[in-house]
């Protein structure tokens, strides 16, 4: 019962828990909008005063911005794409009773056991190498030549990364979506003559699509933010530039705190406009 | 038309055999119900005739003809579910458009077939809904509608009033045996509750461990069941089957007799007993009386009121034309 004592005791026993909360998010939320207003070069003389938008206007204007943010895009839609794709066909074949089902599907999710550093370094060194990669190893074994993949196909190579990274999660939550459909359902359209691939369209697809839009949602506002899979692989070279990196390379490698957290607050609009676009669409796809 | 018959169909799940060899003859128009104790095959027979099982050895024909190897849609079969299946994010009006999408059938009939089962079915102010927001018993007639528009050879239904309430259950047994009337089409219904099987078939099959025990109209398995088995499943309250010496007198390894066939009096009587439970429901009284001698419980039943308390002395005398009386191995001795 949630009398008035004891809603104020569960309020003061979740306090610590929101303040800590908070505390985490608002201390350098504020402290970024603070020195986005700053004129801020720690090797350079340090805190120089106030400098109003200067650092907004620099931001944006430099000719590095247009180009990280349609990487940045490039890079989610293309993660996307490839992970709701692959993921609802490896759903759908994992939801097949077949031998060591169990063995499979732990194999199947274990990229996203992986730290994004370490997997970067393991696709850069084992896979993608030109001279030593298992790929340029394959390459040469058909007679062809090793792709410097990291220079010269840069922004495939890390969509692939990052999609194998983000794989798993996308199976994990469609395979569970599929398992929760009514065997029933199936059988019925399969009596009312619907065929195999009109049954995927009509009654599996119509079933995910709550699972896709929290896919889409979820993934979209990890993606914006990939930096590792980046900063390990081509160090923002050959195009692979996305927002987040440009920032990281505002503040560490031009030294310019001031002109980075502007970038920083540039980021937290931009995802936050796809946020509130995709919360629209979830909130849509749950109503009914 | 729809006549089905089924040759020596038989069904393994691995090395399990859960349909010994069966026959049977559906005739056309008929109102066939199968029933029997959980686990005794009857859905399983139901899946393999609408094809959605593959049957191990044997035959099934439609019409006729071969539809063994048919798959489920060519055979001209609809299929009324237990959980309904409606599709949730179609509308009623397009689940039930959707077998005709399949069968590309043109919009215009589509439409007319549509209005027609809406208005048989008292569905037409529902068409726009989704199936979320219909109740139990609207959401069934959806599934009754969706199997009708297709006009099939024979409706399979799959326990479909398991899922309502005991009130609407009743409605929509009535509905149903209606809607045969009207369309007079071959209709197969599994279910459990012999009341069901008892009010609405023109054909009752008991089936137990996939064997059939008797296969005959209500009244016949009522009057002349075939073996014990069929004699304690079908009635309601259960028969009073009885053995030793008590059977033997009237010429049976074991006799039965249904609780609506004995003679109750505060006097004298064949048996005697104690009252237990009285169950009364107005129109009648279902006695349980124990200590008789026959077996733990007797039930009887009175029509209308008797004034008996628990623990009273009873006597009980059988009506004995109405007498069953079966052979060691539980079959039924004329």
């Amino acid at each position: 019962m949630a009398t008035k004592a004891s809603r104020s005791a569960a309020r003061l026993m979740m306090g610590p828990a929101v303040i800590l909360l908070l505390g985490w998010m608002l201390v350098p939320l504020i402290m970024t909008l603070w020195f986005s207003f700053r004129t801020y070069l720690p090797l350079r003389g340090g805190d120089q005063g106030w400098t109003g938008f200067d650092n907004y206007v620099r931001f944006v204007s430099s000719s590095a911005f247009w180009p990280a943010v349609q990487t940045t895009l490039v890079i989610v839609l293309g993660v996307l794409v490839i992970t709701v794709c692959l993921g609802i066909l490896l759903a759908i074949l994992l939801d097949q009773p077949m031998w060591g089902q169990g063995i499979v599907r732990i194999l199947v999710i274990a990229p996203f056991f992986v730290m994004p550093t370490v997997s970067a370094l393991v696709w850069k060194n084992m896979f993608m190498d030109p001279v030593n990669g298992l790929f340029a190893h394959l390459w040469r074994f058909f007679g062809a030549e090793p792709v410097s993949w990291l220079s010269d196909a840069a922004m495939p190579s890390i969509i692939m990364i990052v999609s194998w990274q983000w794989l798993p999660f996308a199976t994990l939550i469609l395979l569970t979506a599929i398992q929760s459909l009514d065997s029933e359902q199936l059988e019925a359209a399969e009596m009312d003559g619907a065929p195999h691939l009109k049954r995927f369209f009509y009654i599996i697809l119509p079933h995910l699509s709550r699972a896709i839009t929290i896919v889409l949602l979820i993934q979209t506002i990890f993606l914006l933010a990939i930096f590792a899979e980046i900063f390990v692989t081509t160090g923002g070279a050959f195009g692979t530039r996305t927002l987040s990196y440009l920032i990281f390379q505002r503040v560490l490698e031009s030294q310019n705190v001031g002109l980075g957290s502007a970038g920083g607050v540039y980021a937290i609009i931009l995802a936050n406009i796809v946020a509130i676009f995709l919360m629209r669409i979830v909130g849509k796809n749950l109503d009914n | 038309m729809g006549q089905i018959t089924l040759k020596q169909v038989t069904k393994s799940f691995g090395d399990v055999q859960v349909i010994p060899p069966l026959d049977l003859t559906i005739g056309d128009g008929e109102f066939t119900v199968f029933v029997g104790p959980s686990g005794c095959g009857k859905s399983t027979l139901l899946r393999l005739i609408a094809g959605l099982e593959d049957i191990t050895t044997g035959h099934i024909e439609i019409d006729g003809k071969d539809a063994t190897d048919l798959v489920p849609a060519k055979r001209g079969l609809a299929m009324v579910f237990q959980s309904y299946a409606l599709y949730p994010h179609m509308s009623v009006r397009k689940n039930i458009a959707f077998p005709l999408k399949m069968a590309k059938m043109d919009a215009a009939e589509i439409d007319k077939r549509i209005t027609n089962a809406a208005s048989v079915l008292n569905l037409t102010d529902y068409l726009d809904r989704r199936p979320g927001q219909l109740s139990g018993g609207q959401r069934q007639r959806v599934a009754i509608g969706r199997a009708i528009v297709r006009e099939p050879a024979a409706f399979l239904f799959d326990e479909p009033l398991s899922n309502l309430d005991a009130a609407l259950r009743v409605g929509m047994r009535l509905e149903i045996s209606e809607l045969h009337e009207r369309l007079k089409t071959t209709m197969i219904y599994v279910t459990h509750d012999q009341v069901e099987a008892m009010t609405m078939a023109d054909k009752i099959v008991v089936l137990r461990a996939g064997h059939i025990e008797q296969v005959g109209s209500p009244l016949e398995l009522y009057h002349k069941p075939r073996n014990e088995f069929v004699a304690g499943f079908i009635g309601s309250p259960k028969m009073n089957i009885f053995g030793g010496a008590e059977a033997q007198k009237y010429g049976g390894a074991s006799a039965g007799i249904r609780p609506e066939h004995i003679d109750v009096s505060m006097s004298d009587g064949t048996w005697k007993g104690k009252v237990g439970v009285a169950e009364h429901l107005g129109s009648d009284t279902f006695i349980h009386v124990h200590d008789t001698g026959l077996a733990d419980m007797v039930t009887v039943r009175i029509t209308g009121d008797i004034s008996v308390r628990h623990g009273d002395t009873i006597y009980l005398t059988p009506q004995l034309d109405q007498m069953h009386k079966f052979d060691a191995q539980g079959l039924r001795i004329e």
